[in-house]
């Protein structure tokens, strides 16, 4: 009998054992012979474009980084649940708002998978949502101007990994906790795990035109952890599924004691028929709080808005929809392919990739031959969902992508390769090492009924000897294959930011003609805008100063600014006058406690300045905009006391 | 004259009510800053002046301010109030044209076409003069002999950047115009006596 530790043990010299081999015999086809022909596939000449955008989640940055494909050049990297002082984000008096939450103002947080809104089952390129692991939330970020435009907390989860996986029209965003907890929170001993806590799976609604997203429903499950998930399509459409580990409800040393069933569970959950009971008003209303927070583009600001109720249905509310499939064992990945048919399994510790039929669980649902019932949820037979195993695929399937040409790509963690086998005999048809283990792996609209199959991309978890050393904290990376011919070939390392977990990929074309080139000025409803540089001023109201200032190439407007009195609070409410593709201005101002600005064409940002010390204090653009950027500055004089009668210059 | 001709001659005074609904001529300027595709321009039509693009003409005007030139605003530019008068008087006349139908009438119209035509082009220099060479002293660049009148017609390089002048679409039916007065003069030429 081998226990899960020496299992893992094994694994462990197994891995230094391929990496070994793999570094003897890899060195020709990932470097030398193939490097000629590698780099003409992946060369982006000067001025040209990349084919497909990636959106790579940046782990523990908690932020979203843009990439091109195949070139691997990044773009942007858009602060999301993280604050970021280059960009004001979370700093500004309008983005502050975006990362309150029931806890209050969390800075940072922990984002691993991005999922892109569809149509039909196929990414449209409007937006991308993607998790907060670590205080549950979802963010969405618009396509067309690339920022965070909502964050919605999740209540009564308490880690929310399982998410924000996107049902075939976006009509949902899904949230299944990572970690079960007493719901409602109560303050109870740790070891009452098995009978008192609850898993939160929660249904968002996203509106089709404005994206906004609203708690519709949420389930209370067993007490398991949530792990991946995916949304039907096709025949397949009203079901999600979603995969846990930890059946064994252990509350301690869960390497060990969460790793002792053979099999755990994907659950299917028929959101279809759950969302129409919560349509009824089926289960029960819950107070609870979580935050709503809002980016208006009109007002260029955020609102924070605290809601208190979400609808509850626990098993009991839905017989019928939720099922237990038992999977081999602690599954990560929990994928769909195209047709909406197989879904495929990724257990981290077991020796198959279980392929499950979508159409062999319905009839088993139907038989009523269910193996027990767990909290009335009736647990199938695997045998009678199964479609098929692939054997011997290598060592810790995590996750499976499709190319659509009839094959699947499923990632290795333990021996770092990426395994591609057939969707007809689930025999594995070509392997190719990864450097190094390989996490979540992603092929443009792999997740959806359309694949654009012509790479895949390896997210992985170490680099160690790949790219010149950075001290003991070295770089992340991705690795691009081509899966165009029969075998797959790696073309590309690249650097990531973060960790790279998930990622989703898309055509340009289908972002890129919609993409934002500037705000309009005739649009801004900022309450502090300053729309044109004679209506600058500067206004005193007790010990807060509100200053109305304009930027245009290449001037503030006012640029000397009088009787700020030390302990005044000042607001730079600056508006960029500029109409003009890619002229941002900044403003930064000596002695600021929270960040810049960095304000783009027909926006209106503000920055809070609490000068401590008398003097005259400088402020100047940060972004070069002009040849005579370095002009662009201003002073403003600060006093002991004097009289506070606010002066400025008008032009 | 047939009353083919008429019409020929009638159709000829309506084509310059293209110039209505087309810009007449425009001004491309592109720089290392505005690449091709992003270049700013000028439209300039007989009723108005303005962007190609939404913003081009604050984005030139405020670009301009660096070397002094005064801001191009069509508010104050008398020419653009007459010209579609004057546009009209030529339809107007043209349609008499057709009407009388006689043969000499089309030469006058033609002649007034081609007066007003280089009157405008006369005018158009004299502006492109005044604000290219007209600047303030107090312009942040200042580079001596240099002045920034763009090309009447062709292309310049100002500083940074590349001018170019051209007619466009609404030019195209002055020409047609101008050509279906012609065509219709030739075609009613007496044939009779040739032999």
């Amino acid at each position: 009998m081998i226990t899960s530790r020496s299992f893992l043990r094994g694994c462990l010299t197994l891995i230094a054992a391929l990496s070994l081999v793999s570094c003897n015999k890899d060195d020709g086809s990932s470097g030398g012979a193939f490097s000629g022909d590698a780099a003409s596939r992946v060369y982006v000449a000067p001025g040209q474009k990349d084919e497909f955008y990636s959106f790579v989640s940046g782990g523990f940055s908690g932020q979203l980084a843009v990439y091109g494909i195949p070139s691997g050049r990044l773009f942007r990297v858009i602060p999301v649940f993280s604050v970021d002082p280059e960009k004001g984000w979370g700093f500004t008096e309008e983005t502050k708002p975006m990362l309150n939450t029931s806890h209050g103002f969390v800075p940072w947080d922990d984002s691993h998978h991005p999922d892109m809104s569809q149509t039909g089952g196929v990414a449209d390129g409007k937006w991308v949502f993607i998790n907060g692991n670590n205080t549950p939330r979802i963010a969405r970020i618009d396509l067309t101007d690339f920022r965070t435009k909502e964050i919605l907390e999740i209540p009564n989860s308490a880690g929310n990994h399982s998410s924000p996986f996107s049902t075939e029209n976006s009509e949902y965003v899904v949230s299944g906790t990572r970690f079960s907890v007493p719901i409602p929170q109560e303050d109870i001993s740790i070891t009452q795990y098995s009978e008192k806590f609850r898993g939160a799976l929660t249904f968002v609604k996203v509106d089709k035109t404005s994206g906004q997203m609203d708690i519709d429903f949420q389930l209370l499950v067993p007490g398991f952890d949530y792990d991946l998930a995916r949304a039907g399509k096709g025949p397949s459409h009203d079901w999600m599924f979603m995969s846990c580990y930890n059946t064994e409800q252990a509350n301690t040393m869960k390497e060990i004691n969460a790793s002792q069933n053979d099999k755990d569970f994907i659950i299917a959950i028929n959101w279809k028929k759950c969302a129409e009971l919560a349509a009824q008003g089926k289960g029960t209303i819950m107070n609870v709080d979580y935050a709503h927070n809002v980016y208006n583009d009109a007002t260029h600001s955020a609102t924070s808005t605290i809601k208190k109720q979400i609808r509850i249905l626990t098993t009991a509310d839905i017989k019928g929809a939720l099922y237990y499939m038992p999977t081999p064992k602690s599954p990560h990945g929990c994928d769909v392919d195209p047709s909406g048919e197989l879904i495929v399994g990724g257990g981290k510790l077991a020796t198959v990739i279980p392929v499950m039929s979508f159409s062999k669980m319905l009839k088993a649902i139907e038989s009523g031959k269910f193996d027990k019932e767990i909290d009335g949820i009736p647990v199938l037979n695997y045998k009678d969902c199964l479609a098929g195993e692939v054997v011997r695929p290598g060592l810790g399937p995590l996750h499976t992508e499709f190319d659509g040409k009839g094959y699947a790509y499923t990632s290795m963690f333990v021996s770092s390769e990426i395994v591609k086998w057939s969707l007809k005999d689930f025999k594995v048809v070509d392997r190719v090492p990864t450097y190094y283990s390989i996490g979540h792996l992603n092929i443009p609209g792999g997740n959806s009924t359309k694949p654009w199959g012509k790479y895949v991309i390896a997210y992985n978890k170490i680099t160690k000897d790949r790219y010149l050393p950075t001290g003991p904290e070295l770089t992340q990376s991705a690795q691009l294959y081509d899966i165009s011919g029969e075998k797959m070939k790696l073309l590309l390392d690249f650097p990531t930011i973060g960790e790279p977990h998930y990622a989703v990929a898309c055509p340009a074309d289908l972002i890129m003609k919609n993409s934002r080139k500037m705000y309009q000025l005739k649009e801004n409803k900022h309450p502090h805008a300053t729309l044109k540089e004679a209506d600058t001023k500067v206004v005193r109201s007790g010990n807060d100063v509100h200053v109305y200032m304009t930027s245009i190439r290449s001037h503030f407007s006012p640029d000397n600014i009088e009787g700020v009195r030390v302990g005044d609070k000042v607001y730079w409410h600056v508006t960029n006058l500029e109409q003009d593709w890619d002229v941002p201005h900044g403003f930064a101002v000596i002695g600021a406690n929270n960040s810049e600005l960095l304000i783009m064409p027909g926006e209106t940002c503000t920055l809070l300045w609490e000068p401590k010390r008398a003097g005259v204090f400088p402020f100047y653009c940060t972004d070069f905009c002009s040849a005579l950027h370095q002009e662009m500055q201003g002073y403003v004089r600060v006093s002991n006391g004097g009289s506070g009668q606010v002066t400025w210059n008008k032009k | 004259m047939k009353p083919l001709h008429r019409i020929l001659m009638a159709l000829g005074a309506v084509a310059l009510l293209g110039l209505f609904f087309f810009p007449m001529w425009s001004i491309t300027l592109e720089a290392p800053q505005y690449p091709k595709g992003s270049e700013l321009g000028i439209d300039i039509h007989i009723n108005n002046v303005e962007g190609s693009r939404p913003n081009d003409l604050d984005n030139i005007n405020n670009l301009n301010h660096y070397i002094g030139m005064k801001r191009i605003e069509p508010d104050s530019i008398p020419e653009l109030k007459y010209m579609p008068v004057i546009v009209l008087v030529l339809v107007g006349l043209g349609l008499l044209v057709a009407a009388f139908g006689k043969r000499w009438m089309i030469l006058v119209w033609l002649g007034l076409l081609t007066g007003a035509g280089a009157l405008g082009m006369y005018d158009f220099w004299l502006w492109e003069y005044d604000y290219g060479h007209n600047l303030d002293p107090h312009a942040i660049i200042k580079i001596e002999g240099m002045s920034y009148q763009p090309p009447l017609l062709g292309t310049e390089q100002l500083l940074n950047f590349t001018a170019s002048s051209y007619p466009a679409v609404g030019f195209a039916f002055i020409a047609l115009g101008g050509l279906l007065a012609v065509i219709a003069w030739w075609l009613s030429r007496d044939r009779t006596t040739t032999h």
